[in-house]
């Protein structure tokens, strides 16, 4: 980005693995105690007839917004990176100004908006979470290769075919590895986007830590709302700190 | 493909029109146009473009053919935008249609009978909104004047809903029966947008001119509005909650005064949080980007710093800052809507009571407003952008790149 943004990689992948220990061990007690801590929300909460959420167990509940993430994001990189992949060939050149405008504009869309647009098209449940958190994750990916790809030195490029490579072996040994530091922050754009979309699928009937959330401010129950709450946090806060980590490492990687 | 043999030009010109073309034919075809049902409990029965009267078909077919005609055509400068303009009279042609055979299937049926878009129209319009866009980019018009085309496309449309001509359109209808709290709504949106807006400009430009003379504390306020950002908005809704209601509670005065667990307060409080990265940041790298030699010239020529701040450091700053400030408020329109679930009201309370009870209609109509309102300020803020790069065409051009 700029000279405000940028630390040296070794220094980088330090305070990254550090970042992601400490959120990963604050995430994993919270996790654990939550259980145990009716006492403690009975406390906070003395109103409150049912302080702690029992509806599904918390680990449930984060494996299945994990997957929910996971299983979209995987396909939002496949496909994301597949139409980068296609416009930036001979071949699919002329579809780029195409794919350019499609994600400039639907970028555009807040996630809730498509999110809620995209239960008519297939109904409750698991289904239109998945596939608004893929649609509108494959956008950040898709642009991000485009420019990682662009700006691959036109030496390097030469380097691959002076060595007599195919196109082929170009786009894998070449292209994509000097790419990837900026593919990677379009997922991760694209993960943490979709980890707060998923929280807000409870609404269309997905299974996700934002059950606590919805149906603790559909009972008036803020207990129920800050255990939600404090998990979706931690769980964004460990996915965030886990990418940080890969980029240092690419980075570091990158440099030599 | 083969690569064309210079001798014969090749027949298809503009292979993304052809795709886009086809898949409007598809959708015109094998998707239902509108979805008519005798009352709003039973599910429609679709009903295909080609049941639809002659004169709709013949308005809609002209602007289409050329459309598939266009992908045959040299591509030059003029066939490009006579493509954009066929797309736009499509786009008001389906609207039209779609309004007409909405009134005439109503004016055969009971008051209760509802006809709403259906599948095909949806896939239509977006075909027709990607050409209109793509042959705009192509066309080599500046990027203020494409935008400015691009708006104008919609006046017919914007016509058309003003003269009650897409009345009976079941979104129109459900629109109809409450005005009154869509346009509260509307209201209620606008005021968690700017009730946010206003602190992160008191807080965010003060920080961001902080940021950008001491570049140590800039990187730790921006880590920090990093981490922020990473929270998901429904979370942080959340965790204001129980400390809000907490101290409208301890104090009682604050809780008259609106400060409570749920409504326009965590709302407004968590989007000025998200804000402030996006403001704060583009105001400091607007700042620092200033380059060395003209801060110098400026000293030179014996303009004193706070001279140079005002005469030179923001006008340059300005356009970052413009981006800067269409991405907060962008993601602010965004935002208030999940900010319904709170009880702070505005389109995303329609749009939730429109997913909780299973009612399309109130979906739309309270999801395509946010759409319509991020892609306003998007695009207001392009021209803005765009017209200030004009003005200051010579040599300023560098500090515009930030921010996309």
């Amino acid at each position: 980005m700029s000279a405000l943004a940028q630390p040296h990689p070794a220094s980088r992948t330090g305070a990254a693995m550090r970042r992601l220990v400490v959120a990963l061990t604050l995430f994993g007690a919270l996790l654990v105690a939550m259980p145990f801590s009716r006492s403690l929300f009975a406390w906070l909460f003395p109103r409150l007839e049912r302080p702690l959420y029992e509806q599904h167990g918390f680990v449930a509940l984060v494996l299945a917004h994990l997957g929910l993430v996971a299983a979209s994001g995987l396909c939002a990189v496949i496909v994301g990176m597949g139409a980068a992949i296609f416009v930036t060939r001979p071949a699919g050149r002329e579809f780029r100004s195409l794919i350019e405008t499609l994600t400039a504009i639907a970028q555009t869309f807040p996630p809730v908006a498509v999110l809620a647009l995209s239960v008519p098209m297939i109904g409750f449940g698991f289904g239109p979470a998945f596939l608004a958190l893929a649609l509108y994750s494959v956008l950040p990916i898709c642009e991000n290769t485009i420019s990682g790809i662009e700006g691959v030195p036109p030496s390097a490029m030469q380097a691959g075919e002076g060595l007599g490579m195919t196109p082929h072996e170009r786009l894998f040994r070449v292209e994509l590895p000097l790419a990837a530091p900026i593919i990677l922050a379009g997922v991760r754009t694209s993960f943490s986007i979709n980890i707060g979309t998923a929280a807000v699928a409870s609404t269309v009937g997905a299974v996700s830590l934002g059950a606590p959330i919805i149906i603790g401010l559909n009972g008036n129950n803020t207990a129920y709302v800050l255990q939600g709450a404090l998990l979706i946090t931690g769980l964004a806060l460990v996915v965030d700190a886990a990418f940080e980590a890969i980029q240092a490492r690419l980075q570091r990687w990158n440099a030599g | 493909m083969r690569p064309a043999s210079p001798v014969h030009p090749p027949l298809i010109r503009n292979r993304p029109l052809l795709a886009l073309a086809v898949f409007l034919a598809l959708g015109a075809f094998l998707l239902p146009v509108l979805s008519h049902a005798p009352n709003r409990l039973i599910s429609g029965r679709p009903v295909p473009l080609l049941s639809l009267p002659a004169t709709s078909l013949a308005l809609m077919a002209a602007p289409a053919l050329l459309l598939g005609a266009g992908a045959f055509l040299p591509q030059s400068r003029r066939s490009l935008q006579a493509v954009a303009l066929a797309a736009a009279l499509f786009i008001s042609s389906l609207l039209f249609a779609a309004g007409a055979e909405a009134s005439r299937l109503g004016a055969e049926a009971s008051a209760a009978a509802r006809s709403s878009l259906g599948s095909g129209f949806w896939v239509m319009l977006l075909a027709a909104c990607l050409i209109l866009a793509d042959s705009l980019a192509r066309a080599g018009l500046p990027a203020p004047a494409r935008l400015l085309a691009g708006v104008a496309a919609f006046i017919p449309a914007a016509l058309m809903i003003g003269f009650g001509h897409l009345d009976d359109l079941s979104v129109m209808k459900e629109y109809a029966n409450r005005a009154d709290v869509f346009r509260q709504a509307v209201v209620e949106h606008l005021v968690i947008v700017v009730g946010a807006l206003v602190p992160t400009l008191l807080i965010g430009v003060p920080l961001g001119v902080l940021a950008s003379r001491r570049p140590g504390l800039g990187r730790r306020t921006l880590a920090g509005l990093g981490v922020i950002q990473t929270i998901p908005s429904i979370a942080l809704f959340g965790l204001l909650m129980a400390p809000l209601s907490a101290l409208a509670l301890a104090v009682p005065a604050l809780g008259a005064a609106g400060i409570r667990g749920i409504g326009l307060a965590p709302a407004i409080i968590a989007l000025t949080l998200y804000c402030l990265l996006p403001m704060v940041r583009n105001t400091a790298e607007g700042l620092a980007r200033t380059p060395r030699g003209v801060v110098q010239a400026a000293r030179g020529m014996g303009l004193t710093e706070r001279q140079i701040l005002w005469r030179v450091r923001v006008p340059l700053a300005l356009p970052v800052f413009l981006s800067g400030l269409r991405v907060t408020l962008a993601q602010s329109i965004g935002l208030a809507a999940v900010a319904a679930l709170i009880g702070a009201g505005g389109l995303g309370s329609i749009m939730f009571q429109g997913l909780f009870a299973n009612a399309l209609d109130l979906v739309l109509l309270g999801a395509v407003p946010i759409v319509v309102m991020v892609m306003a300020v998007d695009a207001l803020f392009r021209f803005a952008a765009g017209s200030l790069r004009i003005g200051a065409s010579d040599g300023a051009t560098a500090a515009t790149g930030a921010g996309r």
